[in-house]
């Protein structure tokens, strides 16, 4: 037989309905009669079930799917198979509160129909005719669930459709999210990791007390003041209720809190970073414009007179851009088959390019080595804005703090930065998850780009718990609700390196004391700024403030300043320390987009035995073989002080995998660990590469007389 | 001491720590043959700096002299591909020369013409040394003397590694047909064919195999007996002209396999090329005199397309990069594009030989440039011996060196005829496709990323012999092994340098990589690597290094303690039995 290559495998439309028929279903079906039910969570409600629903299996070629029974509850859609449930699969990171098959509501993105092999997106108008032959559920997360309703009984499958439909698309109140239902309490004491687990919970600092600010505010030597006037939101509703602001600040009450600097973080030379709200102004406005004025000279005083300010509504793209761009670009990663992956696969390249999304991390990335440039280098202090002041100033703040100071790239130190920056810095996440559903994922990519230095490798999905997480609720950083003490190992990312003192060993190149001062030659403490010296003098202090607003910041996002490029750079040629400033490397090569976090659903990329998990399993085993030396050691050796290590210990076992069952690189992220060990053959590559000019089909060789001399 | 060694630099500048030191390092039997002050080199990336030019008969070397750090140019001459002089002299005699090299790097010098007209400017002398093989010189690698401890034209012997693979056994034999290169001078002189086939047989097909490249074995699957064949297409041409031969070796090597009725032949070209070939008398095998054999073409295209699409490459990211672009601009030179298609052709042989149980026969056109690749790649992937670096020595050896891909012809050593159409990077594409798996396999490969450079810059370098030559007999006949040093005696005299420090050895696992564009990156450490931006935010293998060092650290320090508790046991014997000394489980040790 001849079969013309790749051509050969054809990209057939797939027909879902194949090859099991109805009969065949019942007759099956019959003997195990028996009811099946999620095990539902305290507080969570059963709307409706149907029964048999098919869900194909995405990760098979063939199409096939698994017969169960699809529920909708308060909290999630799930699915239970009718199968017995097969060879237990790694579960090492299993979350407790939902599985493989679980969706809440709250991620759940889109619904299409198909009827009549045509598909449609559901919206709360469609539900109301008839239901449709499949349904498809596009999750936030990037997952994609497809269920046939055809096998079960018609009254079921309407009402499951429908269940579902209402309980996703429908818009709600508040208080119907799950989060004030939600009754769950983690168990004390069930293992030995809870003291730990406790610790940890208790270390993340949540700043909903001045105590928390006013520790901040310590722990970088701030010199500001803390308000505490919003304690009942009377100043205003958009601030939060403790904040910090500039000394010199005396008028909190006019404009609702408009334009109030708030406090973010200081760098050790004393200049620090704000942000701020501040909606655009008019010309009639004059009043308006001389209170922003007095705030940003307030700024200015905070430490010697000097300021910079950036409106990032100007020099970033709107939040509808990024919405938009988020948009197109999660589109290449909610695909529903082979065929269509190996189709998008061609134009991979430029279509990322065309949503534009990498870009926009680049931009955020580069304006935030703007800021860290101003307080590292200029020791000047810095006030972003834009007119709301909590969606892209929460982006540039958190990353900018994230670049300079090391804490915040602990595990702890970030949760607490998320904390700070957008839980009580007031980011809107329940407007923007559920319309833009967007910022929250910034900071979580940036974060990736210094994946080494960032503990927050395993960044796993939020539960709707957090992100409508009034403080009643358990707290998403209370990470036992949802893993085992097990599967929080993988939090830890095995190479970061603790600034350890005592150990000498580890770490032979000796690190000098100042370490955040090592990055740069900054200006000495109290010498001033070459450009920003001013007297305390509001005239002109004010004119020279707007000539440096609209001078220094105007870069066009394309073309990162020549200074920046000479801050990274200059950065670049000195020793790398982990616990002072790191920079990313920004150039297109150097910016890639995050695989683990958009690619993990699909079978196509898995990798069986590779990715970054052989790694991570190779580390955790030498880690813990260091481990269990150290501590052989310390029982040997009494006269040692006995410095017990604080890190987790890191139990390799979880991740040994013996050559029958590998991990696939999208470890934790996919449960089917143990599919068929084939490769995927992509189909289609015929149209992929035609290469229409000469050269194509010139001869092989060009002479065959050899010349060797 | 590294500085004396061969070392291929890996940044473009290197930094020197005390300037006043002449640090020229000189390699055995190198002798400087020109040098000149005032210089200036137009560094892309940090503008120009003067400094002084030597031309040896091994290297270019510049040294700045205007700037603190001191640093300077290092580059083997066989790099280069091309220099050339650029317009005319300026005003103020001011001349301006090109450097095209082999490493994905342009440079540029502005000199003085010298006063005196009868003197040779600087960049003659290099053009002379550049191109030895043009001038009528030989190769530096037979003057280079250097002895190492290890001699690397040992690495490879046919019979013991056929061995290794359980060979010759009941269903395959040596043959000595090609013992003096007579029936193919491309091949190796060890063949393996099926024992039914006799050497006569064997002389008729390769009159029906382009360039007598005939059907033999390349791997065989320890448990299924599965083998990968390589070959060169039949020369079926326009009237389908058959051969009884042919068809009776394929039919053997489909027996050979009891585990399958069926034998693919995989033809790495599109199709539409495939077919043109009949027009110029060679083709493909046809299901009518092949029975039982599947046919698949592989899409592959040929030398020519893969050259340009390196050279757009190199304008994409060399010098500067454009921001704005730069995905739709990578995407543009279809790089990735020939990687991916060559890892599916790759993953698809593999997957027939290890999933379906069947042999396969792999061909192209000569079957030295995309069969090679194809085979070694799916070598790679169903034989763990491969990714350890001897296994991989060997792989190099045997795949390309002794089955005749035709270096010479492909990288041009000492040839000044830059525009040549044979030049092509084929060996650098494949090596690019073991990159990618390494990428996707971090585990799996003993070697590391810089054992990978190290061969390319070596493949340019003409420091060593391993790459010169088009086949094993020229090889034979120009005395390369008897007057050149190997690249493996240099390598495997410093092996920690190349190890990968998280290997792990899985001796059964086969390997599948994910082949789609999304999992291919571009290799920015060897394709940007002169950028100075681009250089690694963080040395994560010197991590890994230290863990490994802590480790073996403590492993000791724990021996001693057990030494001693187990000395002052027995010498105190008397005592209550104490509590044992707690058996520590041995850990292994990859380094």
């Amino acid at each position: 037989m001849l079969s013309l290559g790749s051509g050969g495998a054809k990209s057939t439309k797939p027909s879902f309905v194949s090859y099991v028929t109805p009969e065949e279903i019942k007759s099956e079906k019959d003997p195990p009669k028996q009811e099946k039910h999620p095990d539902l969570l305290p507080g969570e409600v059963e709307f409706c079930s149907a029964n048999p629903i098919l869900k194909y299996t995405q990760d098979d070629l063939s199409q096939r799917g698994v017969f169960g029974t699809l529920f909708c509850t308060n909290f999630r859609v799930t699915f239970i198979s009718d199968e017995k449930p097969q060879e237990k699969t790694d579960k090492t990171f299993k979350n407790k509160l939902y599985g493989e098959n679980d969706i809440p509501l709250m991620c759940v993105d889109h619904i299409y129909g198909v009827y009549d092999e045509k598909r449609k997106l559901i919206t709360g108008g469609l539900v109301k005719n008839k239901y449709p032959s499949k349904m498809i559920i596009h999750c936030k997360d990037l997952r994609v669930f497809q269920f046939s309703l055809t096998f079960s009984k018609e009254e079921d499958a309407k009402k499951i459709f429908q269940g579902i439909a209402h309980h996703c698309l429908e818009e709600k109140s508040l208080k119907c999210v799950f989060a004030f239902s939600y009754m769950g309490t983690p168990s004390p004491g069930t293992d030995l990791s809870f003291c730990r687990e406790m610790q940890w919970k208790q270390e993340t600092v949540m700043f909903d007390s001045p105590e928390d600010w006013t520790q901040e505010m310590k722990r970088t030597k701030a010199n500001c003041r803390l308000v505490t006037e919003n304690e009942n939101f009377e100043l205003s509703q958009r601030l939060p209720k403790y904040f910090v602001i500039p000394l010199t600040i005396g008028d909190l009450f006019s404009y609702q809190g408009k334009g109030l600097p708030i406090w973010c973080w200081s760098h050790y030379s004393g200049c620090a970073l704000f942000k701020a709200s501040f909606p655009p102004v008019t010309q009639e406005d004059g009043d308006f414009q001389k209170h922003l004025d007095t705030m940003i000279n307030a700024v200015a005083h905070n430490h010697l007179y000097s300021v910079k300010t950036e409106d990032l509504s100007e020099s970033l793209p709107n939040i509808q851009d990024i919405q938009q761009s988020y948009n197109k670009f999660k589109q290449f990663f909610l695909i529903e088959n082979s065929t269509d992956f190996w189709l998008s696969d061609v134009k991979w390249f430029s279509s990322l390019e065309s949503s534009g999304w990498l870009d926009i991390i680049r931009q955020c990335l580069q304006k935030a080595v703007e800021v860290v440039e101003c307080l590292e280098k200029d020791n000047t202090n810095v006030l972003i804005t834009e007119e709301e002041g909590t969606d892209l100033c929460c982006v540039i703040s958190s990353l900018a703090q994230i670049m300079l100071d090391p804490y915040y790239r602990t595990l702890m130190g970030f949760q607490s930065l998320v904390q700070k920056e957008w839980v009580a810095g007031c980011h809107a996440f329940l407007d923007r998850c559920n319309h833009l559903h967007q910022k929250d994922k910034e900071v979580i990519i940036a974060c990736s780009f210094l994946p080494v230095s960032s503990d927050a490798i395993l960044q796993p999905e939020k539960s709707p718990l957090a992100q409508s997480g009034p403080l009643s609720c358990p707290t998403v950083w209370d990470w036992s609700v949802q893993f085992d003490s097990k599967a929080q190992n993988f939090f830890f990312n095995p190479l970061y390196l603790e600034k350890v003192k005592h150990d000498r060993a580890v770490r032979k190149p000796h690190k000098p004391k100042h370490q955040r001062n090592l990055s740069l030659p900054s200006t000495a403490f109290k010498t001033p700024p070459k450009k920003g010296f001013f007297k305390d003098e509001t005239d002109s202090l004010k004119k020279m403030l707007r000539v440096k607003r609209l001078s220094r910041w105007r870069g066009s996002p394309d073309a990162p300043t020549a200074t920046t490029r000479e801050f990274f750079e200059s950065w670049q040629h000195r020793p790398l320390d982990y616990h002072g400033l790191l920079l990313p490397c920004l150039d297109g090569p150097a910016v890639h987009i995050w695989m683990q976090r958009y690619l993990r659903w699909i079978p196509e990329v898995y990798i069986l035995g590779g990715g970054s998990v052989a790694v991570m399993t190779k580390l955790m085993e030498l880690l813990s073989q260091v481990q269990d030396l150290k501590r052989v050691l310390e029982q040997r050796d009494s006269s040692q002080a006995a410095k017990l290590d604080h890190r987790p210990y890191f139990q390799h076992r979880l991740l040994s995998f013996d050559s029958s069952g590998r991990l696939s690189s999208s470890f934790p992220f996919a449960y089917t660990c143990y599919r068929s060990f084939k490769p995927i053959i992509p189909t289609g590559l015929m149209q992929s590469l035609m290469v229409t000019d000469s050269l194509a089909s010139q001869e092989d060789e060009a002479s065959s007389v050899v010349s060797f001399v | 001491d590294r500085s004396s060694g061969p070392r291929v630099s890996d940044t473009e500048l290197r930094v020197y720590k005390d300037p006043s030191k002449d640090e020229l390092p000189l390699l055995p039997e190198e002798l400087v043959q020109d040098s000149a002050k005032d210089v200036t080199y137009i560094c892309p990336f940090i503008g120009p700096v003067r400094g002084s030019l030597t031309v040896t008969n091994y290297r270019l070397f510049f040294r700045c002299t205007d700037r603190e750090p001191v640093f300077g140019l290092d580059l083997p001459l066989g790099g280069l591909s091309r220099v050339e002089k650029i317009g005319a002299a300026s005003s103020r005699g001011d001349v301006s020369y090109g450097v095209v090299c082999k490493d994905m790097r342009n440079l540029r010098f502005v000199h003085k013409e010298p006063e005196n007209s009868l003197k040779k400017s600087v960049f003659e002398v290099l053009m002379k040394f550049a191109f030895p093989v043009s001038n009528n010189m030989s190769l530096f690698a037979f003057e280079y003397k250097q002895v190492f401890p290890e001699n690397g034209w040992k690495v490879y012997d046919p019979l013991a590694e056929y061995k290794r693979q359980g060979l010759p056994n009941e269903s395959w034999r040596i043959s000595k047909v090609n013992d003096h290169y007579e029936l193919c001078d491309s091949y190796p002189a060890t063949l393996f064919v099926p024992v039914t086939i006799t050497d006569e047989e064997l002389r008729r097909v390769s009159s029906f195999r382009a360039k007598g490249r005939i059907p033999v074995l390349s791997w065989i699957h320890p448990e299924s007996q599965a083998a990968v064949v390589r070959a060169s297409q039949t020369m079926v041409g326009q009237n389908g002209r058959r051969c009884k031969e042919d068809e009776k070796l394929l039919q053997a090597i489909m027996d050979a396999n009891a585990q399958s009725h069926k034998l693919f032949i995989f033809d790495a070209r599109p199709s539409v090329n495939a077919a043109a070939n009949k027009m110029k008398g060679g083709g493909f095998e046809s299901e009518d005199a092949y029975q039982n054999a599947e046919l698949v073409f592989l899409d592959i295209h040929n030398i020519h397309v893969m050259r340009e699409s390196l050279r757009k490459l190199k304008d994409v990211v060399y010098p500067n990069i454009e921001e704005s672009h730069w995905l739709s601009n990578l995407e543009s030179t279809h790089w990735l594009e020939h990687i991916k298609l060559i890892l599916a052709g790759a993953l698809r042989i593999a997957d027939k030989v290890e999933s379906g149980k069947t042999s396969v026969v792999v061909h192209c056109s000569d079957g030295w440039d995309r069969t090679p690749q194809l085979t070694s790649l799916a070598l790679i992937m169903l034989d763990s011996h491969y990714r350890t670096i001897r296994g991989f020595q060997i792989l190099l050896e045997k795949e390309w060196l002794s089955f005749g891909h035709r270096f010479q012809q492909r990288v041009g050593h000492g040839d000044k005829n830059h525009t040549d159409a044979d030049r092509s990077p084929i060996f650098l594409q494949f090596i690019d496709c073991v990159w990618q798996m390494t990428r996707q396999f971090p585990a799996a490969f003993e070697f590391n990323e810089y054992f990978l450079i190290t061969i390319l810059d070596h493949l340019y370098s003409c420091l060593f012999g391993t790459f010169l030559c088009n086949s094993e007999q020229q090889r034979l006949k120009e005395e390369v092994p008897k007057r050149t040093v190997s690249l493996w005696s240099f390598v495997n005299s410093q092996l920690e340098e190349f190890v990968n420090p998280l290997y792990v050895h899985y001796p059964s696992h086969v390997l599948f990589p994910t082949v789609g564009i999304r999992h291919l990156q571009l290799w920015v450490s060897y394709y940007i690597r002169w950028n100075p931006r681009m250089r690694p935010q963080e040395p994560v293998h010197q991590r890994y290094k230290e863990l490994l060092a802590k480790r073996a650290e403590l492993q000791k320090r724990v021996e001693e303690l057990q030494r001693e508790a187990a000395n002052r046991m027995a010498s105190s014997s008397s005592e209550r039995a104490g509590s044992p000394t707690r058996s520590i489980t041995p850990v292994q040790t990859f380094v």
